[in-house]
């Protein structure tokens, strides 16, 4: 099989989440590159819960509503998801719970409770029960299943093999999956890309509140914080959270935080702050359906406008929506560097699909990058915190620093960071301010800004950002259309989108909201949009559902 | 003598008789004393949130952090978690730290962090012209409440004394020896510090005679005692009329979450190849 998908779900706190990781990583082992997209309601015990893993031959990063495989605990599983079964579909389950058609389907029906109660074990093992039926129903050895759950289960690993073992020995062989001539790569969600990102572009301080769909990267950076030497905090709010930050920044640690919409609300009068006392900062934005509450558990694209323009004032951001966790580890190193050099707010805008998904990480494909130092003091001249210069960048000095008095400010302030009300100063600081978007907006020149894919002599076009990435590139591969994907948002790289469409003579802007941001953003730089397909119901585009949406807009 | 400049060229603003000249005045001469005595100038930062007291970073010639309303508190833990060395001064206003920001100066308190805040509590919103705040008395007369506030006051030292705070004083501003003595015990203890400053605003609500007349020094009190310090906290409730003890209420040494934060963090062998590491283990 060279392009698959399989479905597991059960009640939230059956473990689905950590089966969906356990099954991925088999199948990564046998050289298949996988997505993994995860469905969960905002809830701990009850309610459904499922993830797709795809498994292609080649690199993907969508899923499909075409089920080969189902893996189903429960009743509500195969009644959910019926529609999306191919007919052909393999059937593992729960034999004691789940009614299926016999004569009709091909499966394997497990006793887990039965097992369960044989080998005294907890509810929650049911997962590695059926897990071990699965591999043995693709014809996977024992020895490799074996290897990944020691990998993936730290508590209670004998017992858990056990009962896995029980599922392998009772299950029958469906098909067999064969191992691939590739190397495996390794299996990384968004989250823990940015964070490794920051990481490498030195990050010292992380600090959180936890909000889905960001607490992934809260979790990841604390369990690594003793490896990398990080401090990470999680202080009383997302207000507490950003002026903690900023503490950290004016004594020049580099520091990121992340929230969500919500969270960030309330980080929005600490932004504009470090837009007016030019305190470097980088904020990992993951979006998810609003307003207000709206489905916290699920993904959107609706707030590109809400950071674009959030902070009383005008000041320069840098903001970057990577598509895929390769481009997440570049930017957001990319990110700290922007904002250190600069001295600016600089936004990762990501989302549930792309911060929560799986995919393979591939290092290989990843230009290089350095963390870079700011502007230094030169130690000479007396210290201003904001001494005017052509490009509006002041030479830095951090606390401890002899000789140098550092004072940063939110009012108005002159070169030496003292309050002013003088009209002539505020024009020149806030000329100087502006001034560094220019040069950063030259500086992303020499950066691929916007990126061209698919079949690039089309003269439709596919036009998506963020997460849509990896969906939106194999739609346009399938229907020999091109796709556009801009990466940079702040400052919108004119040029480079002029360049990357032209000869487009229909654009379609497929994006995760309702009212179409991206293209509402373009018409500020007088690019237009011919068509717009949209989807806010929370749930990514599936690659099926998106080639049809982009046929019918076609024909 | 020491070469310490502490002055800057600043135009003072704030009015005539006005209680921060006091605060500003006690503040440098412990700073000086400091330095005095060893500490380095480059080693202090001083914090400010946004109101009349805050302009106080702009007329000291040390780092300073001039921060927004009622955000004093997390700035300033920032800073010390960043390099615990640094003695890191907050200075805020009532309606600063006990209003807009009050949950920040509660997990301050509550995780002890070395920190100390200096609350100029005029209990009256000066640079706003005149509302109430969270320690005005019960019928204050501001322009958001002509006909009286409808609510009590918090006592702002019962609320850090529960909240865990380790060091917690009050001084007034016509008491600026008291206040250099608290200020200095406040920067040089280890732990959460909050000095309650009746800070007079002499245009929107002039309470000099007010305190002159129920105001005194703590003698005999044990500020290692709990109780004591919740008995005595309690004489006065920022409301009805009380003495108004001044001094060093509570006073106890503790660990504090800058020294359990930092315990726990050991260093770190090459990023690129840990990060490698860690990749390679997630095949």
């Amino acid at each position: 099989m060279d392009d698959f998908s399989l479905l597991i779900g059960g009640k939230a706190g059956f473990g689905i989440d950590k089966s969906g990781a356990i099954i991925s990583r088999l199948l990564n082992q046998l050289g298949y590159r996988i997505y993994a997209y995860r469905d969960y309601p905002s809830l701990i015990r009850g309610g459904h819960t499922f993830s797709i893993i795809r498994a292609s031959k080649i690199r993907i990063a969508s899923h499909l509503n075409k089920i080969d495989f189902l893996l189903a605990l429960n009743q509500e599983t195969l009644d959910l998801h019926k529609s999306k079964l191919n007919k052909d579909c393999f059937f593992i389950y729960d034999s004691e719970q789940v009614k299926v058609n016999p004569a009709a389907t091909c499966g394997t029906g497990i006793a887990l409770g039965k097992i369960l109660k044989e080998e005294n074990a907890p509810e929650v093992m049911r997962n590695s029960c059926i897990i071990g039926a699965f591999a043995k129903g693709v014809g996977i050895r024992w020895e490799a299943l074996d290897v990944v759950l020691k990998k993936e289960i730290s508590k209670e690993l004998d017992l858990n093999l056990k009962v896995a073992r029980r599922g392998f020995d009772a299950a029958g062989e469906l098909t067999r999956l064969s191992q691939l001539e590739q190397k495996s790569l390794p299996l990384v969600s968004g989250n823990q890309a940015i964070g490794l990102g920051l990481i490498k572009g030195g990050l010292k301080a992380y600090i959180a509140y936890p909000m889905t769909p960001t607490s992934p990267l809260l979790h990841f950076l604390a369990e690594a914080a003793p490896d990398f030497g990080l401090k990470v905090i999680h202080p009383e709010s997302e207000i507490g959270v950003i002026l903690m930050a900023l503490g950290f920044s004016y004594m020049g640690e580099k520091v990121a935080v992340g929230t969500s919409g919500g969270g960030f609300c309330l980080m929005t009068e600490g932004l504009s702050f470090a837009g007016m006392a030019e305190l470097p900062i980088v904020i990992i934005m993951g979006q998810r359906p609003g307003p207000s509450t709206g489905l916290p558990t699920y993904s959107s694209q609706t707030d590109l406008h809400f950071v674009l323009n959030a902070g009383q004032g005008e000041f320069v951001r840098f903001m970057v929506a990577p598509g895929d966790p390769e481009e997440a580890y570049y930017w957001s190193a990319v990110a700290m560097n922007m904002a250190w050099k600069y001295q600016i707010p600089s936004f990762i805008l990501s989302d549930k699909n792309l911060g929560e998904g799986v995919f393979n990480f591939d290092s290989g494909s990843i230009k290089e990058i350095k963390e870079e130092a700011p502007l230094p003091w030169d130690r000479k001249s007396g210290y201003k915190r904001y001494q005017f210069t052509d490009n509006g960048v002041s030479p830095l000095a951090f606390v401890p620093e002899k000789g140098a008095i550092i004072k940063v400010n939110s009012y108005e302030h002159d070169e030496s960071g003292i309050t002013t009300e003088d009209p002539n100063l505020a024009t020149m600081m806030q000329d100087k301010r502006l001034a560094k978007g220019k040069y950063l907006a030259q500086e992303l020149e020499g950066f691929e800004t916007v990126k061209v894919y698919g079949n690039k002599g089309s003269p439709t076009a596919l036009l998506c950002w963020g997460s849509n990435k990896g969906t939106c590139i194999e739609a346009a591969q399938n229907l020999g259309l091109k796709a556009v994907h801009p990466l940079v948002l702040s400052p919108f790289p004119v040029k480079q989108f002029q360049d990357a469409i032209k000869g487009v003579k229909r654009l379609i802007c497929i994006e995760n909201n309702a009212s179409g941001q991206l293209a509402g953003l373009l018409k500020a730089y007088d690019f237009k949009v011919d068509d717009k397909i949209l989807k806010y119901d929370g749930r990514p585009f599936s690659l099926d559902e998106l080639e049809e949406k982009v046929k019918e807009k076609i024909k | 003598m020491n070469q310490l400049s502490l002055g800057t060229y600043a135009q003072n603003t704030w009015c005539p008789g006005c209680g921060n000249f006091a605060i500003l005045n006690a503040v440098k001469s412990v700073i000086t004393e400091l330095v005095n005595e060893g500490l380095t100038i480059e080693n202090i930062v001083i914090v400010s949130g946004i109101g009349c007291h805050a302009k106080i970073v702009d007329y000291i010639n040390a780092n300073s952090f001039y921060s927004i309303h009622g955000r004093v508190t997390p700035a300033a833990e920032g800073i010390k978690l960043a390099n615990p060395n640094i003695k890191v001064i907050g200075f805020a206003g009532d309606g600063d730290a006990y209003g807009e920001g009050l949950e920040h100066l509660i997990f301050a308190a509550k995780r002890n962090i070395d920190i100390t805040m200096i609350i100029h509590n005029n209990r009256v919103y000066g640079l706003t012209t005149g509302q109430y705040t969270p320690t005005s008395p019960l019928g204050f007369r501001g322009r958001s409440t002509p006909e009286g506030t409808k609510e009590l006051p918090i006592n702002p030292l019962g609320l850090m004394l529960a909240a865990g705070a380790t060091f917690i004083a009050r001084g007034t501003s016509h008491g600026i020896e008291l206040l250099k003595k608290l200020f200095r015990e406040a920067i040089l203890h280890k732990g959460f510090a909050l000095v309650d400053c009746l800070q007079v605003c002499v245009t929107y609500y002039n309470m000099y005679e007010y305190y002159d007349k129920r105001a005194y020094e703590l003698k005999g009190h044990n500020a290692q005692d709990f109780n004591q310090a919740l008995n005595k906290i309690r004489e006065w409730d920022y409301n009805a009329d009380a003495p108004i003890a001044l001094g060093t209420f509570y006073k106890k040494e503790l660990p504090t979450f800058t020294e359990r934060f930092y315990q726990e963090k050991t260093q770190t062998k090459d990023t690129d190849s840990k990060i490698k590491e860690l990749l390679e283990a997630s095949i």
